[in-house]
């Protein structure tokens, strides 16, 4: 059985005041993560104010694109195609919530290695999405 | 200070309508604190305190407060989502532990049913979330942010479809003898997994219902519960704890049950082995294997055979929970499951349950509530009560 991967209306991203460098990136094809100047760690979703030390010295880094999937569901029922969503390790040590795309959905599984890819939104967005590496 | 002793649940009603499209949430509130009052045998001008959380509409507790013409001198709208209700319960406990108040009512209603709500909706949380720009265009919706939760724990402990079922087959068992459930028929482990599949890996009979209504109970001072006329209910121990993304660095096999529970045991002074019946939130199969795990109940990853083979059914397993048929079966007012996991522990505690799922003697009782989502963020509450004398 197979569930081939299908386009889909992603809603747009609802941007909060900060958010534009990440959205303005993946527009160019680019995954933003932001990284703390104080503790050097990294987090995601991106904040100005670093969650694990308060830091207000943050800055935006140019991901690897690379990481491998925590966890997925292929949701089935809710909406006129069936579609992968998941949360993806980067290989910078933070998990982001995304879609997994362009491949049969029936063939995703937990540890896989994928590699970022940019699906287009409502209101002409683009997010960052990934597809087995 | 602990909570320990200084308060007693003395009044608890579920409203009986599962389908209310005639009406206004505020009715439906105020239905359920009239029933509230009128179990417990106090009236609305002996309520000095007042709780509601995100479902009560408008200004919440003003609004609220207005519309049922109550004096009071404490409020508190502390929201977690479908848990709020138990964080209600302990800081209505704290209230009157400090004086803040002797009397508290706490109300939930919504009509989610005739407003036409499911599961497979991404909800609506308002403006200026900062997660959702970078959430909602991937389409997270309730059912697979519990979804994706119960994959990762099949992934690394083996659980299974059918030990989840079992949770499923439990909460029917219970639900046959509850006349105002919304799905009274019992099921097997083969209905439930061979029911669609809604987001992989949970069927649609791994979910929750979706009803309207409301459940309410009032909080009073020990010596205020032991002057009426209805069984006393101690609160023994509570805890609360949120959990979250972290930063993006998290672990989804975990729930803030396993905060909020040891807490709770600890203030209460018993151990999980103590508990004669629990009502655990289960807006999905999976969200009651991850808290009994984070209880305690079990270890970590042992949840699928712990729920297996009938462990939770009333006078069959080792652990009786949600004999009112629970949100899987019963009722899940407003979407928020919180109220009514209180509502069935105190039943159970006054030996007023249904006679066929009343557990006998029951001492000691537990009421867990999960609210938001466990793939992102959500709120645990738990609850320890005590028969009183
Ligand atoms: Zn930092």
């Amino acid at each position: 059985m197979a569930t081939p991967y299908q386009d889909r209306d992603m809603a747009a991203p609802a941007l909060n005041p900060g958010d534009e460098t990440y959205f303005e990136a993946a527009k160019e094809g680019r995954l933003l993560v932001k990284r703390c100047k104080d503790c050097g760690e990294y987090h995601f979703y991106p904040r100005p104010i670093c969650p694990h030390c308060f830091s207000d010295q943050t800055e935006w880094v140019d991901a690897k694109g690379t990481g491998t999937i925590y966890t997925f569901s292929v949701t089935r029922r809710a909406g006129p195609v069936p579609y992968a969503i998941a949360h993806v390790t980067l290989d910078e040590g933070v998990a982001m919530m995304s879609n997994i795309v362009d491949c049969d959905l029936d063939d995703i599984h937990i540890g896989q290695a994928v590699k970022v890819v940019f699906k287009r939104t409502e209101d002409d967005w683009v997010v960052p999405c990934f597809t087995p590496a | 200070m602990s909570i320990k002793g200084k308060a007693c649940i003395v009044g608890a009603y579920e409203h009986p309508l599962r389908k209310a499209p005639d009406a206004s949430v505020a009715q439906l509130h105020a239905e359920c604190a009239r029933g509230a009052l009128a179990d417990a045998g106090l009236s609305k001008s002996d309520v000095d305190g007042y709780f509601c959380a995100g479902d009560a509409p408008g200004l919440g507790a003003l609004s609220m407060i207005e519309y049922m013409g109550l004096k009071v001198r404490h409020v508190d709208t502390t929201e977690t989502g479908g848990s709020s209700y138990l964080i209600h319960v302990a800081h209505a406990a704290q209230a009157i532990a400090a004086g803040k108040c002797n009397v508290a009512l706490i109300t939930l209603a919504g009509r989610p049913r005739s407003e036409g709500s499911s599961g497979t909706q991404p909800r609506n949380w308002g403006a200026n979330l900062p997660d959702v720009p970078f959430e909602m265009p991937y389409g997270p919706l309730t059912v697979n942010q519990y979804a994706m939760a119960a994959m990762r724990h099949m992934h690394e402990f083996g659980t299974t479809s059918e030990q989840l079922a079992w949770i499923k087959v439990a909460a029917s068992q219970h639900a046959q003898h509850n006349p105002n459930a919304m799905l009274p028929k019992p099921v097997t482990v083969e209905d439930v997994v061979n029911s669609p599949v809604i987001s992989d890996p949970l069927h649609r009979l791994d979910c929750c219902v979706v009803s309207d209504g409301g459940g309410a109970l009032i909080v009073a001072r020990p010596e205020i519960a032991k002057s009426l006329k209805r069984p006393v209910v101690n609160i023994l121990g509570t805890g609360e704890s949120p959990k979250d993304l972290s930063g993006g660095k998290f672990d989804l096999t975990t729930t803030g049950a396993a905060w909020s529970g040891p807490a709770a045991f600890e203030e209460a002074g018993v151990a999980p082995a103590d508990i004669d019946y629990a009502s655990i939130y289960d807006s999905f199969t999976i969200t009651v294997l991850l808290q009994l795990e984070d209880l305690g109940f079990c270890r970590k990853g042992e949840g699928g055979r712990f729920v297996a083979d009938g462990n939770l059914i009333s006078g069959v397993g080792k652990l009786p929970f949600n004999t009112d048929g629970g949100g899987l079966c019963n009722n899940h007012p407003a979407n928020r499951g919180g109220m009514t996991k209180a509502i069935e522990a105190v039943r159970q505690l006054r030996g007023e349950a249904h006679p066929k799922v009343q557990v006998p003697d029951c001492r000691l009782a537990l009421a867990q509530g999960t609210g938001g989502a466990i793939a992102t963020r959500h709120g645990s509450a738990t609850v320890i009560l005590e028969r009183g004398e």
